[in-house]
């Protein structure tokens, strides 16, 4: 079953486009985009069982660390550039997205939000960073280093002149339409789309 | 388990050299395995590297070894014998069967010897083709090789782009460093040195120079492991249990280089060898005058793989060739393996290596 994320994705990628989606997994991604927008691009992750998978998916995967080396990938080279439920592992986000913007036209990320309710109750209630069913791990063997609100994350683009130029709210737990009022509030999943 | 035999391949149309010289006749030695189907479309090429040869799987009548690649090739293996047709072709200049330097040469009577011209990547590419005409194959579903081989699987996506679907990289790069051309300079040298070597005629002096081929191997060898491996392997073991203090091989890493230089030199020709070691030297596709116009024209699917502990031909240099394929929006995919085998994992069993290959190769099987 595709994530609720790859579906706004796939909506906002324009057909027959370049993308090149880092940290991609399995591939699925990418093979959404192959099926409905007819895409073509490659996919990027630093896990050899990831690559065994997206080879598995035929997909064309380059097997790098996001964190050190983009160098393969030319300025402008693709029309998007895409970082889906990864943001909060990588080592430096800000210097992640510009290195994005520099390869791409349009950046595209998702990210779980930690000022979801659910998160705050946890914590305000247990008084314990929060374990959920999308984040499974206690916060000291957690590979989620970066995690923010959709508040902080909008406010990291202010100060880097990241344009947010589109942006989808949901909860992934009703898994129908997009959240609007008090989304740092309702919102589990955030998708910004930025240039 | 089925035998393998050798073939041959007598071709009686001139070839021309990159180098300028001319063969006017030549033998190709060649194994194939498993079965070419009726649409002709599961033949693979295997490229040999240095020290390589034509068998590259399986086992020869009465042979208590197989072929060198024989964990990779064969029934069920990633490279599946069962669904493909897979051909390996002894390269020109070699040793193994076809013509090269122990040839006899057809104008004097007598052996090449040093006498035989450069042979190049580009040339070997074209007797493939010239192979793969003979054996009426039109297109190659993957031609796959390791090292100077990977450098041959390139090659043809830009000599003969029309002919195929997918070429499988592996431990190589797009030209050698000046380290790299050290290396094979000093192995020359091993060589050309030996008094045995009789200016290249040893051949008609009835000698070997089996002292300079041996160190070339030994160093060689050297370059094709890892410091760990070669800690791991054998660290600081002696061959007895204490110093003797005198020159005799006293570690067990002396034993083993000396015994690999030795069982080389009764298996390999040492003109033969400096004729490799100048092919590698030559290679850099990126830098000839035409590669813009021959990349951009290759549909060829390509797959890069590198070893963390390759220091010969290291990550970086299959990253080269990725990032340049990728510039060129050619479908390209890249792994990295973690291994300790040095240059030489490339021949070895690992299971991530060959969970790639498999999926590589069942997905891309029909086209």
């Amino acid at each position: 079953m595709a994530r609720k994320d790859f579906k706004i994705i796939s909506n906002w990628v324009k057909p027959n486009s370049k993308v090149l989606d880092l940290g991609c997994g399995d591939g699925n991604l990418l093979q959404i985009l192959s099926k409905e927008r007819n895409i073509t691009g490659y996919g990027v992750d630093i896990s050899i069982d990831k690559i065994i998978k997206s080879l598995d998916n035929n997909i064309n995967v380059v097997h790098t660390d996001i964190n050190k080396k983009l160098d393969y990938f030319k300025d402008k080279s693709f029309d998007y550039v895409i970082l889906a439920q990864s943001l909060q592992v990588v080592d430096n986000p800000v210097n992640l997205i510009n290195e994005m913007l520099r390869i791409g036209n349009e950046v595209i990320i998702s990210f779980p939000n930690m000022g979801y309710w659910k998160s705050r109750l946890y914590l305000f209630l247990k008084g314990k960073m929060p374990i959920t069913s999308e984040l499974p791990f206690s916060w000291h063997s957690t590979p989620n280093i970066h995690l923010c609100t959709i508040k902080d994350f909008k406010e990291m683009c202010g100060l880097n002149q990241f344009a947010i130029v589109d942006e989808v709210i949901s909860s992934n737990n009703d898994g129908k339409g997009s959240i609007r009022l008090l989304s740092n509030l309702f919102g589990e999943s955030a998708i910004f789309k930025i240039k | 388990m089925d035998t393998v035999t050798e073939q041959k391949l007598h071709v009686t149309k001139p070839l021309n050299l990159k180098c300028g010289n001319v063969l006017k006749t030549y033998e190709l030695a060649y194994e194939t395995y498993g079965q070419l189907n009726a649409k002709k479309d599961n033949a693979v090429l295997i490229c040999h590297a240095l020290s390589g040869n034509h068998h590259v799987a399986g086992y020869h009548e009465g042979a208590d070894k197989p072929g060198w690649w024989d964990n990779m090739i064969g029934s069920g293996k990633p490279i599946n014998t069962d669904k493909l047709f897979v051909v390996c072709m002894n390269n020109l200049g070699g040793c193994h069967g076809t013509t090269g330097p122990v040839s006899i040469n057809e104008d004097t009577g007598k052996e090449y010897g040093f006498g035989f011209p450069i042979v190049t990547v580009e040339d070997w590419v074209r007797t493939q083709k010239v192979l793969m005409d003979a054996l009426n194959i039109s297109k190659w579903q993957f031609i796959i090789g390791g090292s100077l081989g990977g450098m041959q699987a390139f090659q043809w996506t830009l000599d003969y782009p029309e002919c195929v679907n997918n070429s499988i990289i592996i431990a190589a790069a797009p030209k050698l460093t000046a380290q790299n051309i050290a290396f094979n300079e000093v192995a020359r040298q091993a060589i050309m040195g030996d008094p045995d070597w009789c200016n290249g005629n040893y051949l008609k002096n009835e000698k070997v120079p089996k002292r300079g081929l041996a160190l070339a191997r030994m160093l060689g060898h050297i370059t094709y492991l890892s410091d760990k491996s070669m800690a791991k392997k054998f660290g600081r073991d002696l061959k007895e249990e204490k110093f003797n203090f005198n020159f005799d091989v006293e570690f067990q890493i002396e034993s083993y280089l000396r015994y690999q230089g030795e069982k080389f030199v009764d298996s390999f020709d040492a003109n033969t060898y400096l004729l490799m070691t100048k092919a590698l030297d030559y290679y850099d596709p990126f830098n000839e005058v035409d590669f813009d116009k021959k990349i951009t024209i290759s549909n060829s699917k390509y797959l890069l793989l590198s070893f963390t502990s390759d220091w010969r031909f290291p990550p970086s240099r299959s990253e080269d060739i990725v990032k340049t394929l990728i510039n060129y929006n050619k479908n390209v995919s890249y792994a990295c393996i973690n291994s300790d085998g040095g240059h030489d994992a490339f021949l070895m069993k690992n299971d991530n290596y060959f969970e790639v290959m498999r999926n590589f190769i069942e997905n891309n099987i029909n086209g």
